[in-house]
């Protein structure tokens, strides 16, 4: 008897556990949501902030953010799939392995904004790039590399051995076996992990901070070494800098349900997708 | 021919494979080649224990010790959040959910770990700030307490994830061992299934601590900013990461403030990677005690 | 996938190559304090010269400075003077950084309008600041803590108020340090106990402007040169200004310009 009351008290607390923890988050985004929506108009999508960031969209910050994470993905992508690639297919000795692993692992865990320090000391100052979409999006590629490196050396790793040995025994060579059959086979897996790396990238504000963000600037970037605004930037300055707090503050709500519900989107389209091809190779 | 291009893409290959090692050293030697003049420039226990941090006075007082305080005092009331919460939520997936619960709860909690920082730091800006000023009637609600309530809340689904990960890969046969044996489910919770997935735990919560101690623009909206010692959660404080990214974008380049704040990234870097250590250390052993694998 | 790379690669260089059309490109970068007017007025410039492509970057005015020393802004908004220091560095870059006088600020005190303190002294400014008077009750208000709230230790407003007001002693140390304007004008109206510093241009209902040793922080004040904590905004170009860069200061310091300047809560020049 007394048994079964410590296992309903103990079931009891874990169940609140998870119920505070839901509640919270769901508290966030619940305000978020509610304050933010109001603000959403076509205009907001579609044009440049007017009347010194009191009125008008914040076109130039969404564009900023696309060119910012496109740009990070094109840099992170081939880097990380060959990675992968070399680490599955090649068989290396067990200490470029070790090595490899102790790079990503530990690459993985470090701060943002010491990425931040990085890309200002070596794309803005030392290759001279200046503050630009360039700078930002390598820091931000270097931000997402090991999560590219991860999925896609998962995703390899999923494709049957038969499916490599059948292509050899056709006589494809290692190359055209890797290019035609392996790599369209851990697509999906690979195309999850850079999904979920975008929603990293777009949410990130300490890596571009003194990389790429600007605080006002009208359209669109004109080449890779402009500065843009950026969406998560645009939220900080609107909360931080200009004298109309009043005015300011809705705008920002509206910012931060655009980003949240971008990354919020991205990173469910990602989940379905992995738990939908996990599967596949599983059966 | 053929040989000669599949040679060249192997090489090529071997060598991006390397990128993420090479960026890795690349980081170190950036923080410690811009951290040394400060080295040279003052006593490093002054700039490491030095109480004053006052970086744009003439000459500079550059002690970062309430910094590294700030930055632990906010660790360690955000660990204490998230640690019962996400544990405890993760039980609850892997011992209370049915299978349905589950599949929406799982993702649920990974789609979750992605909300932005920022939008934390805005939250707690504008919501909990004002919040916690009132119901424990403080001067400002932008304090040690705010941020780490709000690092905690963040930190949730990470410690959640990794530990529902541990939990159910504890093999089905310790639960049923148990069962036979006459324990009931709580009893086999408790004294089988959390110590067998202890260190899988542990390492969820080091991981947790690890985005904790990094983050930066939650704590740079919420935490207030001064840079005192802090003696107690309510008043403000002014940790690590924040000072960062406040200040690098106002340090002229190559000044020792400049410099200063490379070095804090350089602290911020050896403490993750300590962190990153610990919890390989950790899942290694694990996996080896549940034989699970090399 | 492969296609899509393609698309977005060639998309990235066709911008690459567009871009450099574009002559009237103009980056401004620095002060916080400046950084209203020079949104506004980029706003406004680009609207009336539609070729014309006008970047803001805030900042702190070191930072500005630096970037033109540099090379890499066209002008600096910076809310004090180039320090001899930063000639020198400028000289030894073959740079020659011109000032002018875009606006005038005064730094107002203020407190939450709760509180019925509507008077103070330099030298009560300075004892709070410093920490000598810790309770309202000896400023002449209630027996309340008083909450003492300053810019960012790395900024030009700090340089400034510890310059014009407390004489370069230092601030006390328990101080809320805050990364901007906004957000000391935010913290003092939400706290009973509050006083802050702010730009007059931040000064709004929600909070109380006190005066100093009698005398307002308002516009005619600061131009007679009676307001005691008041400064000018300057922006800085590389020697004398050409083309854009010339048309861009001009307009801000014509009649448009300062028409700005006021709107933003800031003194004209003229």
């Amino acid at each position: 008897m007394k048994n079964k009351i410590v296992e309903n008290i103990g079931f009891i607390i874990i169940t609140l556990c998870l119920l505070a923890t839901l509640f919270f988050l769901a508290l966030i985004i619940y305000f978020i949501f509610a304050k933010g929506i109001s603000v959403i108009s076509w205009e907001f999508l579609t044009c440049a902030p007017r009347k010194a960031m009191t009125a008008g969209g914040v076109a130039p910050a969404i564009a900023g953010t696309i060119f910012l994470t496109l740009g990070a993905v094109i840099f992170a992508l081939p880097l990380g799939m060959s990675c992968a690639i070399y680490l599955n297919e090649y068989n290396p000795s067990g200490f470029i392995v070790n090595a490899v692993r102790i790079g990503v692992n530990n690459l993985a865990g470090v701060p943002s904004v010491v990425f931040g320090l990085f890309g200002l000391a070596v794309f803005v100052k030392f290759l001279g790039f200046g503050v630009s979409v360039l700078s930002g999006s390598l820091t931000l590629g270097i931000l997402i590399l090991p999560a590219i490196i991860s999925a896609s050396q998962e995703a390899l790793t999923a494709v049957p051995q038969s499916v490599r040995e059948a292509s050899l025994a056709l006589g494809a060579t290692k190359l055209q076996t890797i290019v035609k059959t392996v790599i369209p086979s851990a697509l999906p897996g690979i195309m999850t992990g850079v999904i979920l790396s975008i929603g990293r990238a777009a949410g990130e504000t300490a890596p571009i901070l003194f990389t790429a963000a600007a605080f006002y600037k009208r359209g669109y970037p004109d080449s890779p070494f402009s500065e843009v605004m950026a969406l998560p930037y645009h939220i900080y300055a609107l909360m931080t800098e200009g004298t109309r707090p009043e005015l300011q503050t809705p705008i920002a709500y509206g910012c931060a349900l655009l980003l949240l519900a971008i990354v919020l989107l991205i990173s469910s389209a990602a989940i379905i997708l992995r738990n939908k091809y996990g599967r596949y190779y599983v059966s | 021919m053929r040989n000669y291009k599949e040679k060249i893409i192997q090489i090529l290959l071997t060598s991006l494979a390397f990128a993420s090692l090479f960026f890795l050293i690349g980081i170190v030697f950036i923080l410690v080649k811009e951290s040394i003049p400060i080295i040279s420039e003052i006593n490093f226990l002054e700039f490491l224990f030095g109480k004053e941090w006052y970086p744009s006075r003439q000459p500079p007082q550059l002690g970062i010790f309430p910094l590294i305080t700030a930055s632990l005092l906010v660790t360690a009331g955000a660990l204490s959040i998230c640690i019962p919460l996400g544990v405890g939520a993760a039980l609850y997936i892997n011992e209370l959910a049915g299978i349905k619960q589950k599949k929406i709860l799982k993702p649920l909690i990974e789609i979750l770990a992605g909300i932005p920082s920022i939008v934390y730091g805005f939250f707690g800006m504008l919501i909990a700030a004002p919040f916690i000023q009132k119901i424990f009637n403080i001067p400002t609600g932008l304090c040690a307490l705010t941020a780490s309530v709000m690092l905690g809340i963040m930190a949730i689904p990470t410690v959640t994830s990794i530990s529902e990960d541990a939990l159910s890969s504890v093999p089905k046969s310790f639960k049923e061992a148990s069962y036979a044996l006459g324990a009931n489910r709580i009893q086999t919770l408790f004294k089988v299934i959390i110590p067998a997935a202890a260190s899988g735990i542990s390492t969820s919560i080091i991981l947790g601590a690890s985005r904790i101690v990094g983050e930066t623009m939650t704590v740079l909206m919420v935490s207030g900013g001064a840079a005192v010692v802090a003696k107690s959660f309510f008043v403000p404080v002014r940790p690590m990461t924040s000072t960062i990214a406040a200040e690098m974008g106002e340090a002229a380049v190559g000044s020792p403030h400049y410099h200063a704040l490379f070095a804090i990234g350089l602290i911020l870097f050896l403490i993750t990677l300590i962190f990153n250590a610990g919890a390989e250390h950790i899942s290694k052993k694990y996996r080896i005690k549940l034989g699970l694998g090399r | 996938m492969k296609s899509f790379i393609k698309i977005v690669s060639a998309a990235l260089i066709t911008a690459l190559f567009a871009g450099n059309v574009f002559a009237g490109k103009v980056i401004l970068e620095g002060s916080t304090t400046v950084l209203p007017i020079a949104q506004r007025a980029a706003e406004e410039y680009m609207d009336a010269n539609l070729s014309a492509d006008i970047t803001v970057r805030g900042g702190g005015s070191g930072v500005g400075i630096n970037s033109l020393i540099s090379g890499t802004c066209d002008i600096a908004n910076s809310s004090r003077e180039i320090k001899d220091s930063e000639i020198q560095a400028a000289a030894s870059k073959g740079k020659s950084p011109k000032a002018f006088v875009i606006a005038m600020d005064g730094i107002a005190v203020i407190v939450n309008p709760k509180n019925p303190v509507s008077a103070l002294s330099k030298k009560q400014i300075s004892d709070i600041y410093t920490g000598k008077i810790t309770n309202w009750s000896q400023a002449g208000g209630n027996d309340e803590k008083i909450v003492v709230i300053s810019r960012d230790s790395a900024s030009g407003t700090f340089e400034s108020f510890s310059e014009l007001a407390l004489n370069k002693q230092k601030v006390i140390s328990s101080a809320l340090m805050q990364a901007s304007n906004q957000t000391i004008a935010t913290t003092v109206s939400n706290t009973k106990g509050a006083i802050g510093y702010v730009g007059i241009g931040y000064v709004s209902d929600s909070v109380k402007s006190v005066p100093i040793d009698g005398v307002t922080a308002n516009k005619i004040n600061v131009l007679k040169g009676v307001y005691p904590y008041s400064r000018p905004l300057y922006m800085y170009s590389n020697g004398e200004p050409s083309g854009e860069v010339k048309k861009f200061i001009d307009f801000l310091i014509s009649s448009d310009g300062q028409a700005i300047v006021e709107q933003e809560g800031f003194i004209p020049v003229k």
